[in-house]
């Protein structure tokens, strides 16, 4: 069965900080949402593959975040950790529209 | 053609290297099952000694994940034992009653441990150290029970020895010969390691065998054959291994101590072979991970049918023990005998000890305590067979190093722990461009477990990058540039940059924002030279430091306030309670500095907190002023000599919220006894009658390291001028995140003095930047409570409320 998209209302474009994560918890899954120096708005999981770091407190670097636990590099584009440690995290799609950033989830 | 059958029998680093080897080489060609006892992908067995230490964990040592078997279409069945081998049909048969047929078939079963079978052998509480299950057993054993004995003081009983130590354990170590690890190191070595062991806490009992273990069900001690005897809730059996052959000699393979191969690990059956610990090649058996590499590719090269005329030749082995803050190595030959002869250095004073042997003018051997660095090249000299001379000659020069290494095949594995080779390392520095130890370490794993092969990674990058790694020696700042601290402090004066991407921009960094480890450090030196008008990047912070709170691992917060000097009173400590019950807080605990932790806090619950407690942040997450402990002093205490507590508070007062470039931590006591312990802290100040002595650069860490006095002091006013000069000096010259321990190894406490006690116009002018630094600070708790921005922007969470169907 196809799956549908859920739109989520994550908050102002505005009031997003750059360069740092914000939080969002829908249920029982939770986002770390990025607004990066290029302007672009990103989300991926919040929960590292190495031990569940929280995504959304670590330094963002570019399109990377550094985990704050242990310090592992994921790209905040596709999920994907840096060498030499390896994993993925899920990414999601973003829109941002007068002003207003969604997130698209899968339900 | 189709596929071949593949099957390989020991899911360990042996026979998974093995199998690597095979896919570099054919990666289509075979059709790969793997067959485990182990309920887990393959993993390095090695660090089961930091496990047990606490350095690392068990996830953390997987080395093939289970995705690397799927991504490389190998059937893996874990927690399945190979019962039998059918030679004639090729087949082999599971204890879960699999069969499967194979065109080749590779044992690696490795080594049982060696079991004493002494009465009482068979207790609950008696384990071996071998694999995560045998680690598991032990964590959980130091929880409910306090008292160890380890039989065994070779190598693996002195890691499981400390390990268990690291668990808060008392381990009672017994060895059967007079000195330890007897078959690694002569007696000299063995004595001091034995020396600095005790230091460390271990209990030594030698010259003892074990007679008994005593106990109903479950072990309660040993009884020796003396009539001795010792209580024990845990006895840890380590006198050796034994390779593990059963299953070969069961189906008629040859054996003798291991199943024989001959130098392309080829078994007297026709397409079996055998590699790693359960293999026996020319008479040797081997029990470490270095030679199975070479094995794995001497068999990978036979099965594949490609280059293999030489094959196996046999490995000089090399030890060393994993236990912090030892160091020793040894490696070929350990005694003298007639033939030989020795060349011995034993320098008390530094507690290092060297012995090469000399066999007919070759270098045949060598035992180093205390300072291993020479342990790499020794060991190349005495693979090469070299002369003694030729060794001597070199000296410890430089370019002996980048000769040894230039020597080497591309196939010589450098990296023991990891199987890195000198050709992939030399590999990843000339395409990525590496320039350092630590980027080679990043890119390849080289040096990344053990780190005894740092100074071989480096060697490589001489060699490799000739004279650009020569200027490259000061080490820079990370891998996003080649301009080190000094360089890069030097550019920010002179060009007046202003904040860290300007930094990055201007001096060509590499990277677009910079890294974890850049971004921090010029965060911190750009807000060092310009304390007034440098705006703090709370982006370029790690977590803690921008949070203003500890991060928990599982992403709550922790909360220390300030309790200046360990001194508290009723209202605080009222505050304190009525915090923790109203945020339920996980656990309230008091830490090791004197002051009380509230722990597992929410992070949106963080700014209300500070709000309701109105105390100060203590700092425990900062790089910067932590606490200062004090003792009871004059007021109280019988032997005070000095008002301790009110000095530790003014120094707690003044340097509250400065920015350095690690963590800084104080004491006062007032008399020699020292109870505030400072011995081991950055700055430990001790009063006698009308002085104060005044210690730095100590280090209860990770790196324990005892303090030098820097000078003693009549007035608490030139005891705030030394301070304030000594930590001042230290934020101008250190590299960030450089204790001042081993700021104060590397400039010289010599020096140090010079600037700061000897020089009073420096130690003014020091001063007069420490208090312009000091007037910015700023309490950080009661600055974000009142900045709004901060609280959303840092704070908060966006709940999403559940979806409406
Ligand atoms: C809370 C406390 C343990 C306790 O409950 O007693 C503690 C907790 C942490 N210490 Fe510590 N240290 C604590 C006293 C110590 C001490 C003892 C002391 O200060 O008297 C030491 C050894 C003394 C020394 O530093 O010389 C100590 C040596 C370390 C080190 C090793 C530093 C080094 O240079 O070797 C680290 C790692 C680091 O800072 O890079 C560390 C790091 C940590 C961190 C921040 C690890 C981290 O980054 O998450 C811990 C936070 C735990 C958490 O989940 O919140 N902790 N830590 C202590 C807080 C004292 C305080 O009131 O501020
Ligand atoms: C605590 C500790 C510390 C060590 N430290 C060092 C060190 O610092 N340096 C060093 O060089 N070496 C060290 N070693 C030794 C090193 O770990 C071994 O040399 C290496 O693991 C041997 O690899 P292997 O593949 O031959 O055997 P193993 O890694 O033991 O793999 C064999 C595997 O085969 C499985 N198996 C056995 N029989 C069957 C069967 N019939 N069917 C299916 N599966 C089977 C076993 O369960 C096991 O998982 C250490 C070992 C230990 C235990
Ligand atoms: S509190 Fe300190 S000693 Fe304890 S686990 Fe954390 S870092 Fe290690
Ligand atoms: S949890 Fe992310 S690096 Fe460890």
């Amino acid at each position: 069965m196809e799956k549908t998209l859920r739109r989520v209302l994550v908050g102002n474009y505005s009031d997003l900080p750059e360069r740092l994560g914000k939080t969002v918890v829908i249920d029982d899954l939770e986002v770390a949402v990025f607004k990066l120096s290029s302007g672009k708005v990103k989300a991926i999981e919040n929960k590292c593959p190495h031990k569940g770091g929280v995504l959304a407190d670590g330094m963002v670097s570019g399109e990377h975040v550094f985990c704050p636990m242990h310090d592992w590099k994921i790209s905040v584009v596709d999920g994907e950790v840096q060498a030499p440690d390896e994993g993925c995290v899920q990414t999601f799609k973003t829109e941002v529209t007068d002003d207003q950033v969604y997130l698209l989830i899968k339900e | 053609m189709p596929k071949q059958k593949l099957i390989l029998i020991g899911n360990g680093m042996a026979g998974i290297r093995a199998i690597e080897e095979i896919l570099k080489l054919k990666p289509n060609d075979f059709d790969i099952t793997v067959f485990g006892s182990e309920p887990y992908p393959n993993y390095n067995r090695i660090q089961l000694s930091k496990v047990l230490q606490g350095d690392t964990d068990v996830s953390d040592i997987t080395l093939n994940e289970w995705q690397w078997y799927e991504d490389n279409n190998i059937r893996l069945y874990p927690g399945e034992t190979v019962m039998k081998i059918d030679k004639q049909k090729q087949i082999v048969y599971t204890d879960k009653d699999r069969e499967e047929a194979y065109d080749q078939l590779i044992i690696a079963t490795g080594s049982n441990p060696f079991m004493l079978p002494l009465p009482g052998a068979d207790k609950e509480g008696v384990t071996a150290f071998r694999d995560i299950k045998d680690c598991e057993k032990m964590i959980d054993y130091s929880k409910k029970h306090k008292r160890a004995a380890v039989i065994g003081g070779g190598l693996l009983g002195l890691e499981a020895a400390r390990g268990l130590l690291n668990l808060g354990m008392d381990v009672d170590v017994i060895h059967l010969s007079d000195f330890l690890m007897e078959r690694q190191l002569d007696r000299a070595a063995g004595e001091l390691l034995q020396k600095e062991l005790e230091a460390q806490g271990m209990n030594f009992l030698l010259e003892k065998q074990t007679a008994e273990i005593t106990g109903k069900k479950h072990v309660t001690g040993l009884k020796f054959n003396d009539g001795g005897k010792i209580a024990a809730d845990l006895v840890v059996m380590a006198v050796g291994i034994k390779p593990n052959i059963a299953l070969a000699k069961e189906n008629g393979i040859e054996v003798n101590r291991g199943i024989v191969v001959n130098d392309f690990m080829e078994t007297d059956v026709p397409n079996i072979y055998a590699v790693g610990e359960c293999a026996e090649h020319r008479q040797m058996v081997y029990g470490l991970v270095a030679p199975l590499y070479e094995q794995g590719q001497a068999l990978a090269k036979r099965i594949c049918g490609v280059d293999a005329e030489q094959g196996y030749q046999g490995s000089v082995l090399s030890t060393q023990l994993k236990v912090s803050g030892v160091d020793v190595f040894s490696t070929g030959k350990i005694n003298e005998d007639k033939s030989s002869k020795a060349i011995k250095v034993f320098d008390e004073w530094r507690g290092t000890y060297k012995k090469l042997i000399v066999d007919e003018g070759k270098l045949a051997g060598a035992v180093l305590f205390g300072d291993t660095k020479d342990g790499n090249r020794l060991l190349s000299f005495i693979k090469k067979g070299a002369n003694v001379e030729e060794y001597l000659d070199a000296g410890q020069s430089e370019e002996s190093g980048v000769d040894l290494v230039a020597g080497m095949p591309d196939d010589e594995i450098i990296c023991g722990c990891n199987g890195v080779s000198k050709g992939t390392i030399v590999d990843a520095i000339k395409n990525d461009s590496l320039t350092t130890v630590e980027q080679v370490k990043g890119c390849t794993n080289a040096s990344r477990s053990c780190g005894t092969c740092k100074s071989l990674v480096s060697d490589l990058l001489e060699y490799t990058l000739g004279d650009d790694y020569a200027d490259n020696q000061e080490e820079s700042i990370c891998g996003c540039t080649t301009l080190t601290k000094d360089e890069v402090i030097a550019e920010i004066k002179d060009k007046g940059l202003t904040h860290t991407r300007e930094v990055m921009n201007v001096l060509g960094w590499k990277t677009e924002e910079g890294c974890s480890k850049c971004k921090p450090a010029l965060n911190y030196y750009m807000g060092m030279l310009n304390p007034i008008e440098y705006e703090d990047e709370k982006e370029s912070r790690f977590v803690n430091e921008r949070m203003h709170a500890n991060i928990q691992k599982d992403g709550t917060y922790s909360v220390v306030p300030r309790m200046y000097g360990g001194v508290t009173n009723s209202k605080d400590l009222r505050k304190i309670a009525d915090v923790a019950d109203k945020y339920e807080v996980g656990m309230i605990k008091l830490t090791g500095g004197q002051r009380i932790d509230l722990l597992g806090i929410q992070k949106q619950d963080l700014p209300s907190i500070w709000a309701d407690l109105d105390m100060p942040s203590g700092s425990a997450y900062a790089k910067g002023l932590r606490t200062v402990k004090t003792c009871v002093g004059a007021n109280f205490c019988r032997f005070g000599t000095q008002d301790s507590v009110g000095m530790g508070i003014d120094l707690e007062k003044k340097f509250e919220g400065l920015n350095t470039p690690h963590k800084i931590k104080m004491s006062v006591s007032a008399c020699p006894r020292n109870c505030a312990e400072g011995g081991v802290k950055d700055v430990g100040v001790i009063g006698l009658d009308g002085v104060w002595e005044i210690h730095v650069a100590g280090n209860g860490g990770t790196h324990l390291r005892k303090a030098d006095l820097l000078c003693k002091v009549k007035t608490s006013e030139e005891l705030m001028e030394i301070v304030g000069a000594y930590l001042q000096y230290y934020r101008e010259t250190a590299n960030y995140l450089e204790r001042t321990s081993a700021w104060v190894e590397r400039v010289g406490i010599d020096h140090v003095k010079e600037v700061v006690v000897d020089d009073k116009k420096k130690r003014d002018e020091l001063n007069e930047r420490m208090d312009l630094a000091l007037s910015a600070v700023q309490e950080p708790w009661g600055e974000a409570i009142k900045n709004e921005t901060l609280l959303k922007e840092l704070y908060e969470k966006v709940n999403v409320p559940t979806a409406s169907k």
